[in-house]
């Protein structure tokens, strides 16, 4: 598709029709922005390692019980001050604008979550964003290298393994995993192996099909 | 003008939008971050019926970034006006309670956990009462929706062969993977709304109507959906809630259903009682049916659907009486899930007929034949196409059917029982009156618009490969856009409906374009088309020239910039005829199950379908739907229910470890087959729709097999290891 719908953009400033705001402007870049623009206070209680402190703890930050900690995602280095009730989906989501990892329940039960944390599979739902001091995440916006989609991405498009795409990402990561792990031996055992990650879309069988391809690969 | 020749449709073409899903950059409602977001978080009451007493938000407000809470009690000013005046469940217009998890109050903070914190701490008081959810003891009913033919009484008492069976299929909920959410902004006094949906347009009419705001001053933008299944084709309460708290903060607020509030908080199957008495002769010719069908509804919304149609049209039965009561109950309203009311309605006959089978001592396929109508016997109109003979052959021999031994609990496989089963599926051929916007450019490429969605059956692609064929351009050359309430009228993306209405109004749209371009060009005299017949003109790859002569014509660039053109740009348009056939999806499925003697487990084996869906656009996705629907069968037959404890009218397994969904080690290699052809009464672009029809057989071939491993007829849905052992 060469264009993606739901990135036109939605001229929100009447009046001035000329300065469009990207509806889907990220948490990052609107931290970055804001103070660039020397304006407004922060919304948010977390900031990235981008914004002075100043910033980071004025509003209401101070009042939350915040943590700091320094982690690495998809190989960017975050130095961060968070609410400790913050899990690591809600950190990659809303705050450091990193949407392709999906929240299917909240409560490790779906796998739409599944984020690689020092290179094993996590459901980040469950996972409180503070206890991650060091840790180095993967999320499936860092799986694509120079322009090229990882095997296992290329194996979910040419296998058409996803219909809705909503659990795809958790379950692209958790394949990634499953592959690192050495379970891929048989259908079987990738079945049994994949089987933390739901799919309502019912793409199962495409998805042992797309785990195959990327593992025979290497 | 002669068609065009197919390139893209038909061919096994991998989805348009499927780099922007594997890299996570597909938006979601949820995932829309307007600057300056806020969150929203609903509270939900916890008793089921009564009123609200008094809301104690002291320690909520007291929360760091805590802007709002909102409830009755702020008595917020909604117009519901129009089609939304009739809305029972408006909200926070009253203290009432009508049923379980309904929202009494919404929080709004600065931070999703802080949100999430402080609507923990809201504090509800109650005048509780006890409330009615139990379909089994509420004895009353609205009126019912009945249906007769000949004198089905009569017929049984004449018959050589009576069955009398009662069925019972539990609540089940659709559980799409992306849950509820909803971005709401406020522009002055425009809204801009960002939200899961299969009515872009439904929303923005119901939030204009809840908000008093002409139409054109609500937007709805909607480009992915995560999957729905029927749950978002009308809006649920949490919509108005996000432009409620949006207006009264002044901030874009976000809200997301927990997995817990869709259960409480949006639609679902309803449980039915349904009893099916048979009669035939001994040969298995049916002679009569009487259909008594109980379902739930909430007490202030009657949901009905077609759960009466199969046993009106399925089988040549000359006298039938059906009666259709909805139970009002202290529950929130049902709605449409996959295959409403068909999956229901066909999961009794072709589990029944299977019983009759095994009673007249018949294959199941033959009794079906015996049985098989040359019209519909309920219209009398001649089917636009049903070709379930062909599935049935066709299936049977791929299957390998005719190899089982008949007699039940025959066959083993160590400790496993082994058992096969059949059921017919069928579902109307929905259509509706649809718009589609095509533009093409001087450099050759199109973008082709209508407000209709996608939630996962692949309209991006299936659109794309319309439209390039009829325009004669490569896929990669046009854009197929949808989810925006500013697009073409499109009906909701649901029923089966997208691919008739969306691709013939998409076709049609190409093809004025395409006629256009032509008629410009032979009437052009610096075109090597210049005086070309127009009906002998072709495009292909991005080209207009004459049939057979490739030579002859020039690229669409040409002849738009040669014209001083930046564009072409043309509106399609479909609206159904009135319809001189029955138009029905077919399918045929087969199952085989092993059945853990001691245990009670069932295992699925393999499944097959073969299905009549008329023009299949997009064969790799087709399948891909196909087989989907039947993991929503497999679980539908072994494993949802969604549980209730009647003593206060909760649902005790509102998340997704309890509520039993199929995981990929569930599922073995299934398999659908589509029967080539097409089914031009349907629609212009000869498809029957095919999302619904391929779950609807699957639970009843699947119970069907249970009981030819077993010996056992497990009447309920689902087919549980209690109720095996
Ligand atoms: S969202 Fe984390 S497992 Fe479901
Ligand atoms: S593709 Fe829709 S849930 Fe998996």
């Amino acid at each position: 598709m060469a264009d993606d719908p739901s990135c036109a953009p939605v001229d929100l400033r009447r009046g001035a029709p000329a300065e469009r705001v990207p509806a889907h402007i990220s948490r990052r870049t609107f931290v970055v922005a804001t103070v660039a623009l020397g304006g407004v206070t922060l919304a948010s209680s977390v900031a990235t390692g981008a914004t002075p402190r100043s910033a980071t703890e004025s509003g209401v930050a101070g009042r939350s019980p915040v943590g700091r900690l320094a982690l690495t995602v998809n190989g960017e280095h975050h130095t961060i001050a968070v609410d400790n009730r913050v899990s690591l989906l809600d950190l990659l989501r809303e705050h450091l604008g990193l949407t392709g990892t999906k929240k299917g329940c909240d409560a490790g039960a779906c796998g739409a979550c599944t984020v690689l944390v020092d290179g094993r599979r996590v459901a980040s739902c469950l996972t409180l964003a503070v206890r991650l001091d060091g840790a180095e995440v993967d999320t499936v916006e860092g799986l694509e290298k120079d322009g090229r989609l990882h095997p296992l991405q290329q194996a979910f498009v040419d296998q058409d393994a996803f219909q809705c795409g909503y659990c795809t990402p958790g379950q692209i990561m958790s394949g990634v995993g499953c592959i690192a792990e050495g379970r891929t031996g048989s259908a079987e055992e990738i079945r049994e192996w994949m089987s933390g990650n739901l799919c309502r879309c019912g793409c199962y069988v495409n998805i042992v099909r797309a785990v195959e391809q990327a593992a025979d690969q290497g | 003008m002669k068609p065009q020749p197919n390139a893209a449709v038909g061919a096994p073409l991998s989805r348009v939008e499927g780099r922007l899903k594997v890299t996570g950059r597909a938006r979601y409602a949820a995932d829309h971050q307007p600057e300056d977001a806020v969150h929203a978080v609903v509270v939900a009451g916890d008793v089921a019926l009564g009123r609200v007493t008094g809301i104690d938000t002291r320690a909520a407000l007291s929360q760091p970034g805590v802007l709002r809470v909102i409830s009755h009690l702020n008595e917020p000013d909604l117009a519901y006006g129009g089609v939304a005046r009739s809305e029972p469940e408006r909200v926070f217009q009253d203290d009432r309670i009508r049923s379980f998890g309904q929202p009494v109050a919404v929080v709004v903070a600065e931070t999703l956990e802080g949100a999430q914190h402080a609507a923990s701490l809201v504090k509800t008081h109650y005048d509780a009462q006890r409330p009615m959810t139990d379909l089994t003891y509420e004895p009353g009913g609205a009126e019912p929706e009945t249906y007769a033919r000949g004198d089905a009484e009569a017929a049984l008492r004449a018959s050589a062969v009576r069955l009398d069976m009662t069925y019972r299929l539990e609540r089940t909920h659709h559980n799409a993977m992306e849950p509820h959410a909803t971005v709401a902004l406020w522009d002055g006094g425009r809204l801009i709304v960002w939200d899961k949906t299969q009515a872009v347009l439904g929303t923005r009419n119901h939030l204009a109507d809840v908000f008093g705001l002409p139409r054109d001053s609500v937007r709805v933008i909607s480009p992915y959906v995560g999957g729905s299944f029927g749950s978002c084709l009308r809006s649920w309460q949490h919509v108005t809630l996000a432009a409620l708290a949006a207006r009264e903060t002044r901030r874009p607020v976000k809200l997301m259903l927990t997995r817990r509030q869709t259960y409480f908080g949006t639609g679902f199957r309803p449980r039915y009682d349904y009893t099916l008495r048979l009669g035939s002769d001994r040969r298995g010719r049916l002679t009569g049916a009487v259909h008594e069908v109980r379902g739930e509804t909430s007490r202030y919304q009657n949901f009905t659907e077609p759960v009466l149609v199969p046993g009106q049209m399925l089988y040549s039965v000359p006298h039938v009486e059906q009666t259709y009561r909805t139970v009002p109950l202290d529950i929130n309203t049902p709605t449409n899930m996959r295959g409403p009311g068909y999956a229901t309605g066909v999961h009794v006959l072709e589990c029944a007929m299977d019983e009759l089978a095994h009673e007249v001592g018949v294959d199941p396929i033959d009794l079906r034949l015996r049985n098989e109508p040359d019209e519909d016997p309920s219209s009398r109109l001649p089917f636009s196409t049903r070709r379930l003979r062909e599935c049935y052959r066709l299936g049977a021999e791929e299957f390998g059917w005719h190899r089982r031994n008949r007699e039940p609990r025959s066959t083993h496989d160590g400790d496993w029982l082994i058992g096969t089963g059949m059921a017919a599926a069928v579902h109307d051929s929905g259509r509706a009156p649809c718009r589609a916007r095509v533009r093409l450019d001087a450099d050759g490429t199109a973008l082709v618009e209508a407000s209709t969605s996608d939630m996962g059956p692949g309209t991006y692609t299936s659109q794309t490969q319309i439209a390039a064929d009829a325009l004669g351009l490569v896929m990669r050359n046009v854009a197929f856009r949808l989810g925006d309430s500013t697009m073409p009228p499109a009906p909701v993306h649901g029923g089966s409906a997208t691919m008739a209405s969306v691709g013939s109004a998409v076709q049609d749209g190409c093809d004025r374009l395409r006629r256009d371009a032509v008629e410009l060009a032979v009437a052009d005299k610096a075109s090597p088309l210049h005086g070309a017949d127009v009906n002998d003109v072709v495009a292909r790859g991005g080209r207009l020239h004459v049939r057979n002569v490739p030579a002859r014509g020039e690229s669409y660039g040409h002849l738009l910039t040669r014209n001083n053109l930046t564009h072409l740009e043309a509106v399609g348009s479909y609206a159904p005829g009135e319809s001189r056939h029955a138009r029905f999806a077919f399918g045929a499925v087969f199952a085989e199950v092993a059945v853990d003697r001691h245990l009670g487990l069932v295992r699925v084996r393999r499944m097959l379908g073969v299905y009549d869906v008329g023009r299949v656009i997009n064969p790799l996705l087709a399948e891909s739907q196909a087989v989907g629907g039947m993991v929503g069968g497999i679980g539908a037959a072994l494993l949802e229910h969604t549980v209730t404890d009647h003593r206060d009218g909760r649902v005790v397994n509102a998340d997704l470890a309890d509520y039993l969904l199929p995981v990929n080690a569930d599922v073995p290699d299934l398999r659908a087959v589509y029967l080539s052809g097409e089914d031009r009464d349907a629609d212009p672009i000869g498809a029957k729709g095919l999302g619904e029809v391929v779950l609807v057989g699957v639970a009843p071939a699947l119970a069907n097999a249970v009981f030819h491993a077993t010996g056992r007829r497990v009447r309920h849905l689902p087919i549980t290891l209690e109720t095996l052992l």
